[in-house]
């Protein structure tokens, strides 16, 4: 029999990964590879390795994933929470593990990471397209999650010292969910500022790699501590509309989603400390906002 | 029907022509190249599209429909005779149908229009612009052709014109650029690049041809088939060895050790995926693909297995 090394990270894959893959109601070809170069074969070993990360290392705890619609077009928009994209990576674990039937949570790659090799390979081959609105549309036509950080790179570059604020959140999701006629389901990501502290960004030497920064905590290198992580989800919005609307009006509804996500991070901080939760954000049955 | 075809000395111009001449048209081809073994009751003339001899083809035949096959890639004619192909042929053949009242014009255009690019999108819409032309400038006439074609939409309302983007084709006959860069024993493919390659069996392409001749469908459409699939998938499908080269060294490789002199640019091809959205030609057509890409590349495979050395 031939070695090789991928036949061997063929075997690796954990079984129940395989199972639930094999329930995904994505339409694979016979090579296991979707129309958009989505595969099985890169998606296996991935959550292989996340599913020691979700599971065990950061032994992540998610709240609220009862309001996450099990199928069609969905748009789950969160807060970034620590200098590498680990927020993505956990909530896309939660996605395919605690959902059933499984669901794969796609994020909107940053464009830089299609130009760095392997990079492009990898995150294509996962389903994480870069984020291009074209994109977006086509994947939310199809019915399929979307995963989306409206603070987009400014929300990973965030210190240690601001890891629970929110920086500025752009519109076009809140005019994609209106054009595209998609619930949102804001969500909170915590603990990522904790296992990975960010005490400045280096810049000139993220630029030498091709990237916008790289994050250096107190032992250098952005690896992670196992810090408990935590997702929480909230109950589905709806903005009604063409996604041509005035500023106004989209900033009214991206103001919405914010302060969502906002109390969802304090319900969560609360929790944390042990403290009793406030008057709950976040419960009951799902809000329909007209514009 | 009389159908015209300009460049029908290619191979799926061959396949095209027995396709049109079972179906009752008759057909009349026009090639610089000879046309080795043409099929019975073809009407050959083995002359230059730009020159005077093909707009007497126009008058004396007066044709019903023009099917414009006679451009070509950067990858087979490298030379500034490319852009006088490509460009001064396609005016020709838009000109005389005009002036001989043909009632139909389809220009065989290529997906590659839209070109390759990190930013650019999967599965292009018709409506969007090439990009691709400032890493690749080489592709300019094919680009230039094409919205040229497109303004006949407007500039010639006496007749029905028909722009096709076809992506690429593959197939026994070992037609076309992925064809030819599938060629050899082993590929060369970029490290750490793996884009989605979009293609359809050649039979898939002659059936959009001749469904475009019998809807008349007016204006631009791509014109795809099954879903696209990964450039390493298609090498390991058709029976060739990937062999990935980091980008630097390939393209100091270029035009060395049997590969084709190559623009740096043609590399954002390998690197890239060029795809297109097919669905519009689809519903004003009707078409749908018979072969899906495992059968594109089990017939490429068949009639091309791997070469010995």
């Amino acid at each position: 029999m031939r070695f090789s090394l991928g036949s061997l990270i063929r075997r690796s894959v954990d079984p129940e990964v395989r199972e639930r893959l094999d329930r995904l109601e994505i339409p694979f070809n016979e090579y296991g590879v979707d129309r958009y170069g989505i595969s099985k074969q890169y998606l296996g070993p991935s959550l292989t390795a996340l599913k020691f990360f979700f599971k065990y290392y950061f032994s992540v705890e998610s709240h609220g994933i009862e309001h996450v619609p099990k199928h069609g077009r969905v748009m789950l928009v969160g807060n970034h929470s620590g200098g590498i994209a680990l927020d993505g990576a956990m909530t896309h674990a939660s996605q395919f593990f605690e959902m059933n039937p499984p669901r794969l949570a796609q994020g909107m790659a940053e464009k830089f990471l299609n130009k760095v090799p392997f990079a492009s390979q990898l995150t294509n081959r996962c389903g994480h397209l870069t984020g291009l609105p074209e994109h977006a549309e086509r994947l939310l036509a199809d019915e399929r999650m979307l995963m989306v950080f409206p603070e987009g790179a400014r929300g990973t570059a965030k210190l240690f010292k601001d890891r629970y604020s929110l920086v500025h959140f752009g519109t076009g999701f809140v005019r994609l969910a209106m054009k595209m006629k998609t619930p949102i389901v804001p969500f909170a990501f915590l603990g990522g500022g904790e296992a990975i502290p960010t005490i400045s960004n280096a810049v000139s030497i993220g630029k030498l790699f091709g990237v916008p920064y790289i994050p250096v905590t107190p032992w250098l290198f952005a690896i992670p501590l196992p810090a408990k992580l935590e997702v929480y989800y909230s109950e589905p919005m709806f903005f009604e509309g063409t996604g041509s609307e005035e500023d106004e009006v989209v900033h009214g509804h991206v103001e919405k989603v914010k302060e969502r996500i906002a109390s969802l991070i304090d319900q969560g901080r609360r929790r944390r400390r042990g403290e009793p939760p406030l008057v709950t954000a976040g419960s009951g049955g799902s809000t329909s906002v007209t514009s | 029907m009389k159908v015209l075809v300009p460049g029908i000395g290619g191979r799926l111009g061959k396949m095209l022509a027995e396709r049109l001449i079972e179906l009752g048209h008759d057909v009349i081809g026009i090639d610089r190249r000879p046309f080795r073994d043409a099929p019975p009751g073809l009407e050959m003339h083995e002359i230059d599209i730009r020159k005077r001899a093909a707009e007497d083809v126009f008058r004396r035949v007066r044709p019903n429909a023009v099917l414009h096959m006679a451009t070509v890639t950067h990858l087979v004619v490298q030379s500034e005779d490319r852009y006088r192909i490509n460009l001064g042929g396609t005016r020709a053949v838009f000109e005389h149908s005009h002036t001989y009242g043909v009632e139909h014009v389809v220009f065989v255009g290529r997906h590659t229009y839209y070109g390759a690019a990190a930013d650019s999108p999967l599965f292009h819409n018709e409506d969007e612009p090439p990009m691709g032309l400032s890493s690749f400038p080489e592709l300019a006439d094919l680009v230039a052709a094409d919205l040229y074609a497109g303004s006949a939409l407007w500039r010639y309302p006496s007749f029905v014109t028909s722009v096709l983007r076809m992506v690429y084709t593959l197939g026994p006959t070992g037609h076309g650029t992925l064809a030819s860069f599938l060629r050899g024993k082993r590929v060369p493919t970029l490290l750490g690049f793996d884009p989605l390659f979009h293609f359809m069996h050649e039979q898939d392409v002659v059936n959009a041809l001749c469904t475009t001749l019998d809807k008349r469908p007016r204006g631009v459409f791509n014109v795809a088939g099954p879903q696209p699939v990964p450039l390493s998938m298609v090498i390991r499908e058709t029976g060739r060895t990937n062999i990935p080269i980091p980008e630097i060294v390939f393209g100091a490789m270029l035009g060395r050790f049997g590969l084709p002199k190559l623009p740096t640019g043609a590399l954002e091809h390998i690197k890239y995926p060029v795809t297109v959205d097919g669905s519009a030609f689809k519903k004003a057509t009707g078409f749908e693909h018979a072969i899906d890409e495992k059968g594109a590349m089990g017939a490429y495979r068949q009639s091309f297995p791997r070469p010995h050395s």
